[in-house]
């Protein structure tokens, strides 16, 4: 286990180097400057590259943004967005907004489909499995930003509009935050949901099926005990592998989410600093992007090692 | 001792007027069965069937009228959709909040299937010339998982070794990037754009299909019939062309149906939040953008991309899970 750790966290730290430096260096050979701006003078120019150090060669550049990064947690200042931030201090604002709405998502989305799932294998071929599966087909299909849309029209704006009174903001307020994250957070959730009563009606159904569920009926315990201790606790492993693939779809939905309803978040940030080449700002999003995948990745792989001792058994055989 | 393997010869009896076929039980290609399994799946088949029309609007539909995607006419903005012959009916007939906004504009014998957006262009036309770029990735989404990734799971998992030990470690630190940051990455070297969602796409869009392909070649290249094959003196193209290729087709096209939602997924999403195509360009991602600005006062704008979006998203996935089923009868009994 503990080989098997060191050689992930190894290959996490190479990638993670590999993001900068790629970031670092295609940033810079790219045609674009943060300092496009037509109003400033060739003058001006040479000026505003002296004051950032952009002027000085790449390899000590690159020595530079590297050591302060990794030693001192500091991306620079940020040239377009707000002149002359620290982008660190943009983030530490922006991050936590962010997480607590994907944690959000994530925790009503599985929980939502796991109930599904379970209804749905418990009462198979029943109206509520066929919903279950209508439900999943659905949530997988519709791009999150288009529930988001219906969702932010239907229930921002035109419930408002109905009864006078404003159950969910149009934008989010951040004097509100409770009130105004339960849009974004069941637009964000759909995926989730579906992804989770897919897989897992199929493992429920599995197990039910299998010898260790009839024996513990035969053996005479209660149907509850069947159900929970016994079917749903096991046909909830194999439900941590999607974690990995959901929590791409959350990061990559956070985008679209954010801008939908005017959420001050990292994503939202990410897509304006593309447009206007805040070379730093995205640099540190990309970066925080790929630490939280690859923790995420090597967590779940860890704790799919700790819950089923058979994954640990058949990866020490090879 | 000539003599006597002569007395041993055998006759020879022709048989063929005594064997009988059995026609009722006649033998069904794994092809063949799966092409049954599949008809029988009324989801899939009406996943199929949408498609194929969805594709084909997608090339005729902007013939049908004489706009272009990119043709505006400033008298005649945000209109609503007005179709010939329903508009008897009431519906389709052109009124925003009761009112005819055709004849209140005078345009008595204009027709806009979909309506206009607020440049006054045609959304019947921007629709389907913005379908075409979900079907562009569709196509390429499964050439990329045919060719990169099947390729790629092959020579990893055949040749095995030093080799193979390479190429994972290369798609771990590769897998390692989220696709996020690697379209990001395109998109400020190359400018946004469909040249830079394709290239994204090549990069990211084959590392689940090269897994498969490589864990179902390792298991597979132990079986006897490989070894038999081997044996008889098959080379190493043979092998993998005529006995390990066919044994991994079907779930090659099951993994490359499921792709293909995702990345019509990633196309569209790019383009709304402005990182994919750029207007006058129509993409579907683009027509919900520029609807989802006017939502408020112009609902129709948005309606038609998003309809057109999610009916293609709905029948790749009804198709894939059919695909799924038919290939795999297993699955479906559950």
């Amino acid at each position: 286990m503990i080989k098997y750790l060191t050689r992930r966290l190894i290959i996490a730290v190479i990638t993670l180097l590999t993001i900068m430096t790629l970031l670092f260096l295609l940033l810079d050979f790219m045609p674009g400057s943060p300092f496009n701006d037509e109003k400033l003078s060739d003058s001006q120019r040479v000026l505003l590259y002296e004051k950032y150090g952009l002027d000085k060669p790449i390899v000590y550049r690159y020595k530079q943004f590297m050591y302060h990064v990794i030693f001192e947690g500091d991306f620079g200042v940020s040239y377009t967005i707000e002149k002359n931030a620290n982008v660190s201090d943009m983030l530490s604002k922006r991050l936590p907004l962010s997480i607590r709405i994907g944690l959000q998502a994530l925790a009503l989305g599985s929980v939502v489909g796991v109930i599904l799932a379970s209804v749905a294998a418990l009462k198979k071929n029943s109206i509520w499995d066929t919903l279950t599966t209508v439900i999943s087909v659905i949530g997988i299909s519709i791009p999150s930003y288009v529930f988001a849309l219906g969702l932010n029209y239907f229930l921002g704006y035109k419930l408002t509009k109905a009864t006078g009174i404003s159950f969910f903001p149009l934008t989010f307020d951040l004097y509100a935050p409770l009130k105004s994250s339960v849009l974004p957070t069941i637009a964000l959730s759909m995926f989730v949901v579906a992804t989770v009563a897919r897989f897992m009606r199929t493992e429920l159904v599995e197990v039910i099926g299998s010898d260790y569920v009839m024996l513990a009926e035969a053996k005479g315990l209660s149907a509850n005990k069947v159900i929970f201790r016994h079917s749903i606790r096991n046909a909830l492993i194999p439900v941590v592998t999607v974690l990995g693939p959901l929590t791409v779809s959350l990061m990559t939905g956070s985008l679209v989410i954010e801008r939908v309803f005017g959420i001050p978040g990292i994503g939202d940030l990410l897509v304006t600093a593309i447009s206007v080449n805040d070379f730093n700002v995205i640099i540190a999003i990309s970066f925080f992007y790929s630490i939280f995948y690859i923790v995420m990745q090597l967590f779940i792989d860890v704790l799919y090692g700790i819950i089923d001792p058979r994954i640990r058994v058949s990866k020490g055989g090879e | 001792m000539a003599q006597l393997q002569q007395a041993y010869q055998f006759e020879r009896i022709l048989t063929s007027d005594r064997v009988q076929h059995d026609v009722v039980y006649e033998g069904i290609s794994f092809w063949k069965e799966v092409f049954l399994r599949f008809r029988e799946n009324r989801g899939a088949v009406i996943g199929i069937i949408l498609i194929i029309f969805v594709s084909f609007m997608a090339f005729v539909g902007p013939y049908m009228n004489a706009h272009t995607y990119k043709s505006k006419v400033d008298s005649h903005i945000n209109l609503p959709p007005r179709v010939p012959g329903l508009e008897q009916l009431g519906i389709l007939d052109g009124e925003r909040n009761g009112k005819n906004v055709y004849e209140d504009k005078g345009l008595t014998d204009i027709y806009y299937w979909f309506g206009t957006d607020n440049l006054g262009r045609d959304l019947w036309t921007r629709t389907w010339v913005g379908t075409r770029v979900s079907i562009y990735i569709a196509l390429l989404a499964v050439v990329i998982d045919m060719f990169i990734g099947m390729g790629y799971g092959l020579i990893s998992g055949y040749i095995g070794g030093s080799l193979d030990l390479a190429m994972q470690r290369f798609i771990e630190i590769l897998s390692g990037i989220p696709n996020l940051v690697i379209v990001t990455l395109f998109v400020i070297v190359l400018n946004p754009g469909i040249l830079s969602i394709s290239l994204a796409l090549v990069i990211t869009g084959w590392i689940g299909m090269s897994r498969v392909v490589r864990s179902q070649v390792l298991k597979l290249k132990e079986l006897d019939f490989i070894l038999a094959s081997k044996t008889m003196g098959a080379s190493t193209s043979t092998l993998i062309l005529q006995d390990l290729l066919p044994n991994i087709f079907g779930q090659v096209i099951i993994m490359s149906m499921f792709s293909v939602p995702n990345a019509i997924f990633y196309e569209s999403f790019l383009a709304f939040i402005g990182l994919g195509l750029q207007p006058p360009l129509a993409s579907l991602g683009v027509l919900i953008n520029d609807g989802y600005k006017s939502i408020l006062v112009y609902p129709h704008i948005i309606l038609p991309p998003v309809m057109v979006l999610a009916l293609l998203m709905l029948s790749f996935n009804l198709v894939a899970d059919g695909l799924r089923d038919a290939f795999d009868p297993k699955m479906k009994q559950q």
